[in-house]
């Protein structure tokens, strides 16, 4: 693997930094809104069953 | 038709998701791995030099960028004809992830359009309908935040993507019909390098999957929403 973009690192590891961080932002922001959902579920349908 | 709405059921959805998930899940990170490997171990391009390695990220946003309008719109067709409810669902999950698809290859071109063309941005065509598409995803998702009744929301929300869908040809064809800094196809006209071939194919797949798996919980997400939110009506009457 070779890591050394030379001169023109200074425009790719913004472009693969920003994918990586909204990348992992919606896996993160659509995995919280799922526990969200389910806890939210799961208290109602204790409440009535 | 008959297959479809068997799947298309929210129940059978959350049971047939539910197994496929963790497979997609995991061919999406074994995807993700190899294709960064590959693509950080090709030689700089004889033109574009080590930029060549932003169109491992560039292309497959962009390929799933398009990719969530056409579902959007197949979905929005299927709800306007059959009136199916989780064709809605569907489409409303996908949106916010083709926004932040489009978001990511307009960036990304940016990016890379600065080192190579000398400018971050062009109003050509191929940019411009590009970012018309955002714009449509934006559209898209503030109409169905806009109307209060669900069904209507729905109805207008189908209208206007397959209204939209008119731009996803023109995004495609853009490069060919106009002259624009964009350069034109490589892939399927074979232009490509083959060195470069596997890992943007690779990078390819595992976007889709990515869109696919994330596409999956967000429809289980809503799914769960519309059972709590049958049930609070239940409890107030």
């Amino acid at each position: 693997m070779n890591f050394d973009m030379g001169a023109y690192g200074v425009y790719i590891w913004p472009a693969y930094g920003i994918s990586a961080l909204a990348i992992l932002g919606a896996i993160v922001w659509t995995l919280a809104a799922w526990r969200r959902a389910k806890a939210k579920l799961a208290a109602l349908e204790k409440r009535n069953p | 038709m008959n297959i479809l709405f068997r799947y298309a059921n929210p129940h059978e959805f959350m049971r047939l998701s539910a197994a496929v998930l963790p497979f997609v899940a995991v061919a999406t990170a074994l995807c993700f791995a190899a294709g960064l490997y590959l693509g950080f171990s090709v030689p700089p391009d004889y033109q574009q030099g080590t930029t060549v390695t932003l169109m491992f990220i560039h292309v497959p946003a962009d390929v799933v960028a398009e990719l969530a309008y056409g579902a959007i719109a197949v979905c929005s067709l299927l709800s306007l004809v059959w009136r199916h409810p989780l064709s809605d669902t569907a489409a409303r999950a996908a949106a916010p992830l083709g926004a932040l698809f489009t978001a990511l290859a307009i960036i990304t071109g940016a990016l890379w359009g600065k080192p190579m063309w000398g400018t971050y941005w062009v109003w050509d065509a191929r940019l411009t309908s590009f970012l018309l598409l955002l714009f449509l995803y934006l559209g898209y998702m503030a109409l169905w935040s806009a109307i209060e009744d669900e069904t209507r929301a729905a109805r207008a929300c189908a209208i206007l993507a397959l209204i939209g869908l008119a731009d996803i040809p023109i995004i495609k064809f853009s490069v060919d019909w106009w002259n624009t800094l964009h350069q034109g196809e490589s892939i399927m006209s074979g232009k490509i390098a083959p060195v470069y071939l596997a890992p943007l194919m690779i990078m390819m797949l595992g976007y889709v999957l990515l869109f696919l798996t994330l596409w999956m919980v967000r429809i289980r997400t809503a799914i769960l929403e519309r059972r709590a939110r049958a049930l609070m009506r239940e409890a107030a009457s």
